[in-house]
């Protein structure tokens, strides 16, 4: 599609967008209001700067559907993920979102060149988590053959993968180099032994030197695709260019912004992704700051597409943690652990990669009045908080516990993560 | 009343399994020239119990307290024990008798006889058990 005509349909859809949240979403009106923003002044597709933003906190602060402008009855689907502290968020999709959602994927993995023929082994986490059943639907929509592994249990996926020929896999990056390691170890090479092809990876962090570890050891290609659950899920792939994950321009707008001054950045110019989904009905999201930073081109991509791109994710606004492809905030773990007595409100999260997988230890004080003489009372105190935290999380935490006082104590801005992994 | 002055005070300190912990402990009540009459480490994983009876109990409370340790009085027994093969089985019949629970247990043997610390679920069925059984226990003014 040519440029002018991606730019006229995205007004189209922002204008219609606008309305419709200005008269539905007592929410979003109210935003509106207080920004002194009425539809009527958004003229051109510029003016979605006078928008206000809506930020992750918005979702939790309106749990768990008050931002939905999609009755009850018009939901086909809710994933939750977890919330920045106890409330998770939770994300409607009428039949429409759910059929934008599979076109999006469906249009990435072509441009990945998947197509049908192709098995495509699905190991992110199938359930409340939307990786699973996002690219489970895209790939089928394309008529790839879908093998739903899920995740874990490597060494039957590795089995599979070997007697199902499959050609593609989805999952996170550091699974896929754990799938690699344990099949060395069953005396199986990716590279020699199995079709495996493409790798559709995502879900958290990784770097362009990790990409190039993987192509190298495993023999395949490896892509990067990027979502979040308020997007719907795992969106945009990078195409067969592998320089950015295209933007599909009529379902998502894309904005650079400068963190410190909320000035609109050029191409190339590195600060914090603000997406507007100009299509999503149950749960519209304007002007969404999900807190990555990157940078994007919106030249023409050498695969001829004319969506923009946007590069690898090169690092965060806030200090969200990405555990074995889970958000982890460092605030959720003080609130889980402010409702535990037994310990203090001081803690360390330490971040290490065991092998190929995340290693989460968080290390909490016990009080003085839970100090116990038994062993085994300490003992109950750690499996409860490791309990606590892994509900609260929806990722396996270990805890350790510490002598009082021993933890550092932060005036001010607190630094309570030390993340020593090498991505 | 009779059997209170059986019960021994002993200091439980939570310490972190790593280095320095127990030299730190010692110091401390180096310092305050208190003496460690029989102490145990108990391991968990990453964490300890530092349990250590000593002669000023409540000064060693207040010293390690003060620098920043969690510290916890409990309430313990000693038993003398005949050095001798089949000492400990005497009094650990006693106890079996009595279904008494013996949670921890440390010993030493001294320049007079061998002498078993004992943390019970019931201390006072133990003073009764032990006594009434023709065992010897150390009252706690011999300690502290």
């Amino acid at each position: 599609m040519p440029r002018d005509d991606i730019r006229r349909l995205q007004y189209r859809l922002l204008k219609t967008l606008v309305y419709r949240l200005y008269s539905f979403s007592p929410f979003y009106h109210d935003r509106m209001k207080e920004a002194g923003v009425h539809p009527d002044d958004i003229r051109t597709l510029g003016d979605i700067r006078k928008l206000p933003f809506m930020v992750k906190r918005d979702l939790r602060d309106n749990y768990p559907d008050k931002l939905f402008v999609a009755g009850q009855e018009d939901l086909v689907r809710y994933h939750v993920s977890s919330g920045t502290t106890g409330k998770p968020t939770v994300v409607g999709y009428t039949q429409n979102d759910l059929n934008n959602w599979t076109a999006s994927l469906a249009r990435g993995l072509v441009s990945c060149g998947l197509s049908r023929g192709d098995v495509l082994q699905v190991s992110y986490g199938y359930g409340l988590f939307t990786g699973g059943l996002g690219l489970h639907y895209g790939a089928e929509r394309i008529g790839a053959t879908v093998l739903p592994t899920s995740i874990g249990n490597t060494e039957r996926q590795i089995e599979l993968m070997q007697d199902l020929h499959t050609t593609a896999i989805a999952c996170t990056p550091s699974y896929l180099l754990h799938i690699g390691e344990v099949a060395e170890k069953m005396g199986v090479s990716i590279r020699d032994d199995t079709s495996l092809r493409i790798g559709i990876l995502g879900a958290e962090p990784w770097s362009d030197s990790m990409k190039a570890r993987i192509e190298e050891w495993l023999g395949i290609k490896a892509y990067d695709i990027y979502g979040t659950s308020e997007l719907s899920g795992p969106m945009f792939c990078e195409c067969t260019e592998q320089n950015g994950f295209h933007v599909w321009a009529d379902l998502a707008y894309v904005e650079i912004l400068d963190p410190a001054t909320g000035e609109q950045l050029g191409p190339g110019e590195k600060g914090e992704m603000v997406i507007t989904m100009l299509q999503k009905e149950a749960l519209p999201m304007i002007r969404f700051r999900i807190g990555d930073i990157t940078s994007y081109d919106d030249d023409v991509c050498g695969c001829g597409r004319t969506h923009p791109r946007v590069h690898r994710i090169s690092g965060r606004v806030d200090d969200m943690l990405i555990i074995r492809g889970i958000n982890v905030f460092p605030s959720q773990v003080e609130y889980t652990l402010m409702t535990i007595p037994e310990v203090g409100e001081h803690f360390m999260i330490e971040v290490d990669r065991k092998g190929a997988l995340d290693d989460m230890l968080v290390k909490v004080e016990v009080t003085r009045e839970a100090f116990s003489d038994k062993i085994t009372d300490l003992m109950a105190i750690r499996k409860n908080v490791e309990h606590r935290l892994r509900n609260a999380l929806n990722v396996a935490v270990n805890v350790e516990l510490v002598e009082p006082g021993s933890l550092p104590r932060f005036e001010g801005k607190a630094k309570r993560v030390i993340d020593r992994r090498k991505i | 009343m009779e059997q209170k002055k059986y019960v021994i005070r002993q200091i439980s300190v939570f310490s972190e399994n790593k280095p320095g912990r127990l030299a730190a402990i010692a110091k401390a009540l180096q310092e305050e020239g208190i003496n460690i009459l029989a102490f145990s480490i108990a391991e968990a994983d990453g964490f300890g119990v530092v349990r250590a009876l000593v002669d000023k109990p409540q000064k060693a409370y207040e010293k390690l307290s003060g620098i920043g340790f969690n510290v916890a009085f409990t309430d313990v027994i000693a038993v003398q024990m005949k050095d001798v093969p089949g000492g400990l089985y005497e009094i650990a019949r006693i106890l079996g008798e009595g279904t008494i629970n013996i949670e921890y247990s440390y010993a030493y043997s001294g320049k007079e006889a061998a002498v078993l610390i004992l943390r019970v679920d019931n201390v006072d069925a133990a003073i009764s058990a032990i006594r009434n059984g023709g065992g010897t226990l150390l009252e706690s003014t011999q300690f502290q």
